[in-house]
């Protein structure tokens, strides 16, 4: 008895605490990913004088799940010529990026699975993984229309990795510590937002580019390419694209709360505010991005191709590569780098 | 604009935030949708839907199987058969729509001599099978019989522009 307690303490509960933890985190998210969708609809109805659903449920509020339903009890379709294994790991490997980063995301002061160093690094390295899932489908499927949908997102999402990346680095200079919690607590005083409001900006838009979201949906441009790299896709396997993009989209807009909106933190240290707990007002913030991500789909038509390139490399790339230049001279000049004597 | 405006507003993305702007704003307008199955848009009298073959008020059916209207449907979509009946009057034994075929032109009931033939306001028919749109004359005089109220008030609301 000694010795399983022994046993128990040492590698069971821990392993358990762990899988209760990732629960705790995977199963919010995939039920946020739900309601995205449903938020989806909803905003663009709004702003297109549409009602958006409203049949399943009160105000509809129960259409994500018919949707899923749907999607679960339809028959999986692998085309003949698809190569079965690639055809099948691709939605796999996209739904597990997609979730994986959200092992070092801090929800609150530290409310995190995995408080790692190189927080930032292990995100965007997820991130740049998730293009292998897009390539992946695109090429399995054997289908020229999901080959061009391929082709065009990891030109994309190579194209702007490039510049969030040095966004990454503006904000890294200002913290000094790539830990992502070390970076909310250096936003106490001021949230990164206000003084690189431009690189915010910039990192925004990356982001609607990384996650092929409009108007850089050029993948899944549906009039020409019939929705892209997911064309042969049926069924679960697409439904785990879908949630694995959604997904995404929620990292995404958490990635850039906790580098520009001050992550958990209050807007204003007074007392109503700190009343609310921090996960609360990271949830909040996090809406926020996400309202704008519907907002900026609403609104804007896709970009064209070349549009999109000459956007990431002749636009971005310069002016974040400068605004590295620029924001570590000011740090340097007016002693504010982090370490520095001051 | 000169240059310097058209550029700060480039740089400050001054198009793409008033474009968001607008759809803001329309995000708090009221809504066009019509809950469909409840709430329905308005009819024209003129609206050609479902087709409908009526009666005399006395119950006498009005269709005197001229063919005028199975002459000029440009789909052929119409079939009449008609021999005098036993006191003597000339009534169509057959009288078939093919609702597949039909192209909703209306010109069937402008040929109709009688206004037996009537495009009614119906257009929530839809079917389970094809061989259910293949309409007969029981079907079409039943249609007839539901219908009449609406389509008496449509003909006589169309009426004073014919």
């Amino acid at each position: 008895m000694a010795e399983f307690l022994e046993f128990w303490n040492a590698y069971l509960w821990p392993v358990l605490w762990i899988i209760i933890k990732i629960v705790l985190i995977v199963v919010p998210v995939l039920l946020g990913v739900a309601y995205l969708t449903y938020a989806e609809r909803k905003v663009i109805g709004a702003m297109h004088l549409r009602k958006g659903p409203n049949v399943v449920g009160p105000f509809g509020l129960l259409q994500p799940i018919a949707d899923g339903l749907k999607l679960f009890l339809k028959e999986t379709i692998i085309p003949t010529r698809a190569n079965r294994g690639v055809f099948i790991l691709a939605p796999c490997l996209t739904f597990i990026l997609a979730l994986i980063g959200w092992a070092v995301i801090p929800f609150g002061e530290g409310v995190v699975l995995a408080d790692i160093n190189v927080g930032v690094l292990y995100l965007f390295a997820i991130s740049s993984l998730g293009v292998y899932g897009i390539l992946m489908a695109g090429w399995a499927g054997n289908s020229k229309y999901s080959f061009l949908g391929g082709l065009r997102s990891a030109a994309q999402m190579v194209s702007y990795e490039v510049s969030m990346g040095f966004v990454i680095i503006t904000v890294l200079l200002c913290v000094g510590s790539l830990n992502l919690t070390d970076i909310v607590m250096a936003q106490k005083s001021v949230w990164f937002v206000i003084p690189l409001l431009p690189m915010a900006v910039i990192f925004f838009i990356s982001t609607l580019a990384e996650t092929n979201r409009h108007p850089f949906d050029l993948p899944e441009a549906e009039a020409e390419l019939v929705t892209g790299f997911n064309v042969e896709y049926s069924a679960m396997p697409f439904a785990l694209f879908f949630l694995g993009e959604y997904a995404n989209m929620i990292l995404m807009a958490s990635l850039t709360t906790i580098l520009f909106l001050g992550g958990w933190l209050p807007p204003m240290d007074i007392i109503p505010f700190t009343w609310v707990p921090g996960p609360v007002w990271f949830a909040l913030k996090i809406a926020a991005v996400l309202f704008v991500f519907l907002w900026v789909r609403a609104t804007f038509p896709r970009y064209r191709y070349d549009q999109l390139m000459r956007l990431g490399w002749k636009v971005f790339l310069p002016v974040s590569l400068a605004a590295v230049v620029v924001v570590s001279g000011v740090l340097m000049a007016f002693g504010l780098a982090p370490g520095s004597a001051g | 604009m000169g240059l310097m405006s058209r550029t700060a507003r480039t740089i400050f993305l001054g198009e793409l935030v008033s474009g968001m702007a607008l759809t803001l704003r329309y995000m708090f307008r009221p809504k066009v949708t019509i809950n469909y199955p409840y709430e329905k848009g308005p009819l024209s009298p003129r609206f050609r839907g479902e087709h409908a073959l009526r009666r005399y008020p006395n119950g006498e059916e009005r269709c005197i199987s001229c063919k005028l209207c199975e002459a000029i449907c440009p789909a052929q979509a119409i079939t009449i058969e008609g021999e005098p009946r036993t006191d003597g009057s000339r009534r169509t034994s057959r009288y078939d729509i093919d609702m597949t075929k039909c192209i909703y032109c209306g010109f069937c009931q402008e040929a109709c001599p009688v206004d037996a033939i009537v495009e009614g306001p119906n257009f929530e028919y839809s079917t389970e099978t094809r061989e259910e749109l293949l309409y007969d004359k029981q079907k079409l005089l039943a249609n007839g019989e539901r219908w009449e109220t609406e389509i008496g008030e449509r003909l006589a609301a169309d009426a004073p522009y014919r």
